[in-house]
């Protein structure tokens, strides 16, 4: 799958242009005052981790960015590709398959489009999630076919890409057996798959293994600029 | 287990076989211990194809059928009924046409090198090795995997000891001679390593243990899983435990994986026990470290984490740290303190902690700027504005400070860190600190400072920094760690007279005393009591010291200590009894006989400290009777034979108190046979402090008419004129003493005039030491009464300095100076009426 844009991850400066762009856009955004309020209030009432001037500041930003994705189309929501587009150009993200993930997480109502509640919702656990929200979030964009568990076939799906230079078949034994590695440590209940229990277990004992079958946060570096971004404009008035 | 190898088939050699019992006694033997007595090991049931089942008894000895099982109780019929054979193949050769005859067959195709029809080979090797390598290994060995036979071997010796205490010791041989079995096994395992192509030596292997019984076990154990084809690789390797290859796995991943594969590895990794010594080398063997250290170079914080917390885990190793170091490690670490990840920088400067143990590693740490990076760790408060509100301090950024104090403290251990520590304002944080509440933090900063004190700059900075203050706070501290640190710390600072003041001043003296009564913990009796003797090397503290009943505790402490505790104790109690009370006190304690008792030691700082303390308590004459009783006098004498020149000088100076103190201290000194002649040899000796406390030990001992006459015939004028020629006050003022008191003895003093003493002599009244005048103007007083002497004082200008000595306040030297003037002018009269007669 292909956004249109640059492959290069370390270009995620570069990118956060285009956002700088999009902002522009949002000032000349002309939208019901009223809505807004309205909107900004009953997502507040929701998500706890922003002020209600950011929840502000998130909405017009969205609508911009609906704006410019969808043009044409007349649906308020932003679509898998769009998606995709602002995970990898802002939040640096690069593989494809986990970022469909995330997309589905973020999908609450699951339309296949990303719609403005949906959006801050997701950015409050990318930006300001407690631990127990990434580690639920986590989980989530781990387990697909939502049984409730991480089964075998799906950390192999997850883990397949993650060996370099190998033959094809070098690299199903290889993950078969990183497979086996990763359910020994966090199957505690030995059923083969890998439950939220299990999953939270294991990450309480080790931090690191949060985002164990993949990125699925933002970085800190890329959160700290794009909160600087969004914001700018609260950040601004305040001083 | 054993049944699997037998099978029912007509190509298989037997029908089955089994233990008859299944229990197995912690040595590994099956028999009852009243049977191993004779050296029976096991017993087994064997039914080949065309006999009916033997019971047969395997001993030390070897194989032979028993009585059989006794059918209603189970017991076995211990009697021998057969021959002995060397093992249990040829017994069943012996007693079985088919096991004989298949026998051969394994044997032949085992040379056609057919491989995969392995299953059917195993029954004559494992029959036999079994009860062999089962009596000795007991059952942890059936189920340790082949390639742990490392383990299976230690284990082996582990239990083999308790049987061999009862077993007779002819015994001991034979099982000597098995023990030694898979040592030898492990040696003809290496060779095979190289997979597949090994069969044939393989099959040679097993034509052997027809003969050997050694081989065979070697083969059974890599066997005990036989014909699956995974296992065919591992086996090749059997002589490495399990764990070498599940981290072999890991790295592999590291090494080839993404960022995910690469987490899930090291958090793996991280799962195996690092505290061992095998999972630390196996890390490295494959090539771990390189790689770990690699991701340190990389962009992957969550890579650098998990590398870090497996290198801090294994950097508890010697060999790894300096295996990191070789590689490269520090440079990478000392980079990574800069990190903004605070769990970064922590894991890192743990690991530099960890490194930084063996002095070039310190000097890496330096060389790439870990120091300065490190104090810059320390200064946790620089967000929040002020300093004093220590409790709003972000718990993590305590964790930060922490553990650049750790690292400081490993770093600190080599002299250039300290200065370098001190340079990039290490002291005034590490002062900061001390003022915050963190316990944990605490150690490491008190640890710091007190390897840092070692260092003049650091006591004038931790003065200046008011550090001996929070110091003394934390003594109060109910961690013993801690507690421990701060009174090494005072122990190393309170070498300056105003720090031991402060130390008074800040109430430290009573606490240090009170924390003599718990004796438990060693550590923190060593630096306790080292404290207390460095500040009683201050009168005003041993006053003290003496109100908290502190002495007391201390000459109990003198008993049941180890070392490093009695050094202390001995040093306190030598400054403490400089004082009259205290000498008392120390005598009416009963301390005087355990004080001799350590004269016997071999320790050096404790037996300079003791004969110290011996010395001082000598002054006391009671003290000295007691000391004589104990034949302390002796022991101090001896101690002039001892290599280290502190022990020598400190027991010479020991021993003048002892000799003014002593009736019939002449005799008492004559009594030891070769006594004087090792003192006058002593004047040999090219150390300052051992000539002067010997020339003060000559002063005394020349006291007595006889022994004066005996030290001049061992030669001690030529000896004393020859050290004449010195810069050294103290040597001078004890020479010059010595010198006055050997001119009492026949010519002695023409005999000094001959040997060239007098003249340097006249130079040491030109000193600033008014000791060394006093001695000089006796000894100028006795040589003038030889008129030789007398015109050489007087030519090298004596006579005006005398003048002025006799002006002196001090009336022995007053005395001394005019009696040499008077000398030296009764000879001038004479020489002048001589002329004019």
């Amino acid at each position: 799958m292909n956004y249109g844009i640059s492959d290069n991850p370390r270009h995620v400066g570069l990118e956060l242009g285009y956002l700088r762009t999009l902002q522009c856009v949002e000032a000349t955004l002309d939208m019901d005052q009223k809505t807004l309020k309205k909107l900004v209030e009953s997502i507040s009432n929701t998500v706890k981790n922003f002020k209600k001037s950011e929840v502000e500041c998130l909405v017009r930003l969205f609508h911009s960015l609906v704006e410019r994705a969808n043009v044409r189309l007349n649906n308020l929501g932003l679509d898998r590709n769009a998606f995709g587009a602002i995970l990898h150009s802002v939040f640096g993200m690069t593989d494809d398959m986990l970022m469909n993930r995330v997309f589905f997480v973020f999908d609450k109502d699951h339309n296949n489009r990303i719609n403005v509640k949906e959006c801050v919702k997701g950015l409050s656990v990318f930006l300001r999630g407690t631990f127990e929200e990434k580690l639920k979030f986590c989980f989530e964009v781990y387990y697909l076919n939502g049984d409730g568990y991480i089964c075998r076939e799906e950390i192999f799906d997850m883990l397949k890409n993650s060996l370099h230079q190998q033959s094809s078949e070098e690299n199903d034994e290889g993950i078969k057996e990183l497979v086996d590695i990763t359910l020994k440590k966090m199957d505690y209940d030995n059923d083969g798959k890998i439950s939220f229990a299990d999953f939270e277990k294991a990450v309480r004992e080790e931090r690191l293994l949060l985002e164990v079958f993949g990125p699925c946060l933002p970085e800190a570096k890329n959160c700290i600029d794009f909160e600087a971004l969004a914001f700018r404009h609260i950040l601004n008035s305040s001083f | 287990m054993l049944k699997n190898f037998s099978g029912k088939g007509e190509q298989t050699v037997l029908e089955s076989i089994s233990y008859t019992s299944d229990y197995e006694f912690s040595n590994g033997c099956r028999a009852p211990p009243w049977r191993q007595i004779h050296g029976e090991i096991c017993y087994v049931l064997v039914k080949p194809h065309d006999v009916e089942t033997l019971c047969v008894t395997c001993s030390a000895e070897g194989v032979f059928l028993n009585g059989g099982k006794t059918d209603n109780e189970g017991e076995i019929n211990y009697e021998r009924k057969g021959e002995i054979y060397k093992d249990l193949v040829t017994f069943l050769k012996e007693k079985s046409a088919k096991f004989s005859e298949n026998m051969s067959k394994q044997e032949k195709r085992f040379s056609d090198e057919k491989e995969k029809k392995e299953p059917t080979n195993e029954p004559p090797e494992k029959e036999e090795a079994a009860p062999v390598q089962k009596a000795l290994t007991g059952s942890g060995k059936r189920t340790l995997e082949k390639n742990q036979i490392n383990f299976g071997k230690s284990q082996m010796t582990k239990r083999l000891e308790p049987s061999l205490s009862w077993k007779a010791t002819v015994r001991f041989k034979e099982y000597r001679s098995l023990l030694r079995d898979p040592q030898e096994e492990k040696h003809r395992r290496r060779p095979e390593r190289s997979g597949p192509p090994v069969k044939p030596g393989r099959a040679q292997l097993v034509r052997k243990s027809n003969e050997k019984i050694e081989e065979i076990i070697s083969e059974s154990s890599s066997e005990s899983e036989e014909g699956e084809e995974p296992l065919d690789r591992q086996e090749a390797n059997a002589d490495l435990p399990s764990e070498y290859w599940q981290i072999q796995k890991l790295v592999k991943y590291l090494k080839g994986g993404n960022q995910t594969a690469t987490v899930i590895a090291l958090c793996s990794m991280k799962d195996f026990n690092l505290a061992q010594e095998t999972c630390q080398l196996a890390i490295r063997d494959v090539g771990g470290l390189e790689v770990l250290i690699n991701l340190l170079d990389t962009d992957e914080v969550k890579c650098k984490i998990g590398s870090l917390k497996i290198l801090k885990e294994i950097s508890h190793n010697p060999q790894i740290r300096r295996n990191i170091v070789d590689l490269g490690g520090l440079p990478v670490m000392v980079n990574t303190l800069d990190s903004p990840h605070k769990s970064l920088k922590c894991l890192a400067a743990e690991t530099i902690a960890n490194v930084a143990k063996f002095r070039r590693a310190r000097q890496a740490v330096r060389r790439y700027g870990g120091i300065t990076k490190l104090v810059a760790l320390l200064d946790c408060g620089k967000s929040s504005a002020e300093p004093a509100q220590s409790s709003l301090y972000d718990a993590r950024d305590v964790e930060v400070a922490r553990c650049g104090a750790l690292a400081l403290w490993s770093c600190s251990k080599s002299y250039t860190n300290k200065e370098a520590i001190r340079k990039a304002g290490g002291i005034p944080l590490l002062a900061r600190l001390l003022k915050t509440s963190h316990e944990n933090m605490l150690i490491p900063v008190v640890g710091t400072l007190q390897e840092c004190a070692s260092e003049e700059n650091y006591r004038a900075a931790i003065k200046a920094e008011r550090i001996i203050e929070n110091l003394v706070k934390n003594l109060n501290s109910e961690n013993e760690q801690l507690q421990e640190h701060c009174a090494m710390a005072i122990y190393q600072c309170a070498e300056d007279k105003e720090t031991r003041d402060l130390v008074r001043l800040h109430g430290g003296l009573k606490r240090l005393a009170s924390l003599l009564d718990n004796t438990d913990n060693k550590e923190r009796l060593a630096a306790v009591t080292g404290a207390i003797w460095k500040c009683s090397i201050s009168k005003e503290n041993v006053t003290k010291f003496r109100e908290y009943k502190a002495i007391e505790t201390l000459v109990g402490l003198l008993t049941d200590q180890p070392e490093e505790v009695l050094v202390n104790v001995v040093g306190a109690l030598g400054e403490c009894c400089q004082d009259y009370e205290n000498r008392v006190l120390v005598r009416k304690c009963g301390g005087i006989p355990p004080l001799v008792n350590l004269l016997v030691g071999v320790n050096q700082a404790l037996l300079v400290n003791v004969t110290k303390a011996v010395g001082a308590c000598a002054v006391e004459p009671e003290s000295m009777m007691i000391i004589d009783r104990l034949d302390g006098v002796r022991l101090l004498w001896s101690l002039l034979k001892n290599p280290h020149p502190e022990v020598k000088a400190s027991a010479a100076w020991a021993l003048c108190p002892c000799i003014q103190n002593t009736k019939d201290a002449g005799e008492m000194v004559r009594s030891f046979v070769g006594g004087l002649e090792l003192v006058v040899n002593l004047l040999k000796s090219d150390n300052k402090e051992v000539l002067a406390s010997v020339c003060a030990a000559i002063t005394n001992i020349a006291n007595d008419q006889e022994n004066l006459a005996v030290i001049t015939d061992r030669g001690v004028v030529p000896l004393l004129s020859k050290l004449a020629n010195t810069n050294n006050d103290k040597l001078r003022r004890h020479l010059a003493e010595a010198i006055s008191r050997c001119c009492m003895w026949g010519r002695n003093r023409v005999a000094f005039g001959e040997y060239k003493a007098v003249a340097p002599l006249v130079h040491y009244l030109k000193s600033d030491d008014p000791n060394v005048h006093r001695a000089t103007a006796q000894a100028l007083y006795q040589l003038s009464e030889d008129a030789d002497n007398c015109v050489t004082i007087h030519e090298n200008g004596a006579v005006k300095l005398l003048l002025d000595m006799v002006g002196s306040t001090d009336q022995d030297l007053q005395e001394a100076a005019a009696g040499c003037i008077s000398n030296i002018r009764r000879l001038a009269l004479a020489t002048e009426k001589a002329r004019y007669t």
